[in-house]
């Protein structure tokens, strides 16, 4: 059985939406930025697919940049975090909530 | 292709099948009779003292964001290397190398900043 | 690599700056001379862009960057608002004692990311150019770490930010996997008769990412909490620069890169449900910097107006009117950071606490009045222009009935916007806005910024030759489509 283009674009298309599932159903803010991550490294995963396939070099580029901005997201998101964890002493997404419409 | 795999799949079935089987086995038939005793961290040794949940610096988060920053920045840098020597072939050897300069230059303008700012004291 | 860099000056002014900024800031914190730089790039780099405004188009980087043509025009409001914001900024963060220099680096640096969104050719560029963009935005609305409102509306902006993220990134790859490039010109022709599950996925999927950062509805719930929290002037700046790079680089893929026939429709249905949500929203906000927000998605509904149509006027309309949008709102943020007094960054100040300060502060209500005048869409000033330039062209494509909803929408709009001059001139003064008013003077910095929002509005509402101009970026040769209904 040879392992085709579909059977990556499938994966990365299973692990993107657990990656839109957890952000939207779990509480707790780490686990959703986790599953962010997992939403940039699924596409990923496409694009290197993709450009492999295509003998292309500009989606393997732009994954180069996506791995840096996760990186850099990964950052300012914790340090988000923990300036949040400081004054309320809890990362439940569901008790943070000072501003309504 | 996939089929050579296949004695490899039916030992990993067996292995995860018997591992779970065990494990239930000694659930259902074991005789389940608690007391202090046994229920105690470490059954026959010292009583625990205070809480396992320890806190610790938060120092510890900042040097691990830095580190995810730098070490991802250097990802940049091992596609240039692979491909220096088809650009001195090429003939643009010095500008690329220029380039690569201008973005360690930028890491490192990042590096001052994080020092003086104090990011890499521990305490 | 130099023909590039003298192609894209501001860009590279505003990038060294930054990072000379960074320096600075390292061994000299809260310099007063920090500001000054970061508002002196920027100003060089908006003199830059006026001068190459009228300019042969090119591209820059490989074909990485546009220049001269719409890029110059959506660069020179990135860098007039980034001006504006940094004068205005000082006092305000004076006031609230958080006159920090990293402020002003990050400004620039969301700045770079703004220009390289702006004038984006390729999604690469795109990409980088919105995540770099972004990511000091994030950090700009939460600086202010102390107050809990400021953290929280920069972690809500983030989570979700960085979940449209990865929806417009998913977007690019199908794009990119349906046709083979990510070069805008070249995209169009990869296109297979009509496109395919793929083209069409990724073309939801990045207008999904593209409407999340404009902020319209149904992905507009960060806007509000986002605003309120933020430091005013930086809330004003997310409003206006982040805005229009986006649209910007919004209205050249929809030029450039896909073929017009399908997405119309679209964006007039969220055209329709961002000026309703919006305006209606608005009508029962009591936090005027929230009202301001809703405001601001309601105007990203009539931009969307002008990109439905599918016409060149559209297009060029929705360029006028983010340019009369920019002048609009930093001035009437500009207003309202001033007027501030529960040192929570008015994020939980009320309408009524500027009862009566139209009379104490004359000046700061006389400009209000311009604003709000304007943003309502009332002649001859600037803001009317502006939405007949994005109304007409749906008008021309057919479009009647969003046109008829657009206007019916911003006659809602006059009541939340009128509203605030009635409380500021007719409601008798109040004990907390009598206070307000003795609290403060107005710096003369940020009352130049004020005045010359507002004679910019007048000069603009009576004066058609910018919208000759933005008609002209789309009339060039390079890429003549077939366009229109």
């Amino acid at each position: 059985m040879e392992i085709t283009l579909n059977w990556y674009l499938t994966l990365s298309a299973l692990l993107f939406t657990m990656g839109v599932l957890g952000f939207l159903f779990r509480r707790n803010v780490i686990i959703m930025l986790m599953s962010i991550e997992l939403m940039l490294n699924s596409v990923n995963l496409t694009l290197v697919a993709l450009s492999q396939s295509m003998g292309d070099s500009a989606g393997q580029v732009l994954v180069f940049f996506v791995m840096s901005v996760a990186a850099a997201e990964a950052a300012v998101g914790l340090a988000l975090i923990i300036a949040i964890f400081r004054n309320k002493l809890t990362v439940d997404i569901t008790k943070i909530n000072l501003f309504k419409y | 292709m996939l089929s050579d795999f296949i004695p490899f799949f039916i030992q990993l079935g067996i292995a995860i099948g018997l591992s779970f089987t065990l494990l239930k086995a000694a659930a259902l038939i074991g005789p389940k009779r608690a007391n202090v005793i046994k229920q105690g961290t470490y059954e026959s040794g010292m009583d625990p003292i205070g809480s396992a949940h320890q806190r610790y610096s938060v120092k510890f988060y900042l040097v691990a964001m830095i580190f995810i920053v730098f070490d991802v920045e250097i990802v940049f840098l091992y596609p240039w290397a692979v491909s220096f020597r088809e650009f001195i072939a090429a003939g643009v050897g010095p500008g690329v190398l220029g380039v690569i300069f201008l973005f360690v230059i930028i890491l490192a303008i990042g590096l001052v900043y994080d020092i003086k700012k104090g990011g890499l004291e521990f305490d | 690599m130099w023909g590039d860099m003298a192609a894209t000056l501001s860009l590279v002014i505003v990038s060294l700056a930054g990072l000379a900024l960074v320096v600075f800031d390292a061994f000299n914190n809260r310099h007063v001379a920090t500001p000054w730089i970061a508002g002196l790039a920027l100003l060089a780099g908006f003199i830059f862009e006026i001068v190459g405004l009228g300019g042969p188009e090119g591209t820059a980087y490989s074909d990485m960057l546009r220049t001269g043509g719409s890029a110059a025009f959506v660069n020179a409001l990135v860098l007039g608002s980034g001006v504006l914001t940094v004068i205005l900024s000082v006092p305000y963060l004076k006031k609230i004692g958080h006159n920090i220099g990293e402020v002003y680096a990050l400004i620039l640096f969301a700045t770079v990311g703004m220009l390289v969104l702006g004038a984006a050719n390729n999604l690469i560029a795109v990409f980088v150019g919105l995540e770099t963009m972004s990511i000091c935005l994030y950090i700009l609305t939460g600086f202010v770490r102390s107050e809990s409102g400021s953290a929280e509306s920069a972690l809500k902006y983030f989570l979700l930010g960085a979940f449209s993220t990865g929806f417009f990134l998913y977007g690019i790859a199908l794009l990119y996997g349906a046709t083979g490039t990510m070069d805008f010109s070249a995209m169009k022709a990869g296109v297979e008769d009509g496109g395919g599950v793929m083209f069409w996925g990724g073309v939801s999927l990045l207008l999904v990412g593209f409407l999340f950062k404009v902020s319209a509805a149904p992905f507009h719930m960060w806007t509000p909490d986002a605003y309120q929290g933020a430091p005013t002037p930086i809330a004003g700046f997310m409003a206006t620069a982040s805005k229009t790079a986006a649209f910007g680089a919004l209205i050249i893929i929809l030029y450039k890169a896909l073929p017009t026939e399908r997405w119309t429709d679209v964006l007039a249905v969220f055209a329709v449900i961002t000026m309703v949500v919006g305006n209606i929203i608005a009508l029962s906000q009591q936090n005027v910097k929230r009202m301001l927000a809703y405001s601001s998605i309601a105007h990203a509904g009539y931009v969307l107006v002008g990109l439905s149509s599918g016409l060149v006027e559209g297009y060029s309309g929705a360029l006028f009117y983010l340019m009369v949008y920019v002048i609009m709102n930093i001035g009437a943020f500009g207003v309202v950071a001033l007027l501030e007094w529960d040192g929570k960054e008015g994020s939980e100040q009320t309408l009524d606490s500027l009862a009566g300060v139209g009379y104490r502060k004359p000046l700061l209500g006389w400009a209000m009045v311009v604003f709000m005048f304007s943003l309502s869409g009332f002649p001859p000033l600037a803001g009317f222009l502006g939405k007949w330039a994005v109304f007409a062209p749906a008008v021309d494509a057919g479009l009647v009935w969003l046109a008829i909803i657009g206007v019916l929408a911003s006659a809602v709009s006059a009541y939340y916007y009128l509203r605030v001059l009635v409380v500021m001139f007719m409601k008798t003064e109040t004990e907390a806005s009598s206070k307000l008013a003795d609290s403060f003077t107005i710096p003369r910095s940020s009352a130049a910024v004020i005045v010359l929002c507002v004679i910019l509005l007048f000069v603009f509402g009576l004066t058609t030759s910018v919208i000759e101009l933005t008609d002209g970026f789309f009339q060039s040769g390079s890429v003549a489509t077939v366009l229109g209904p």
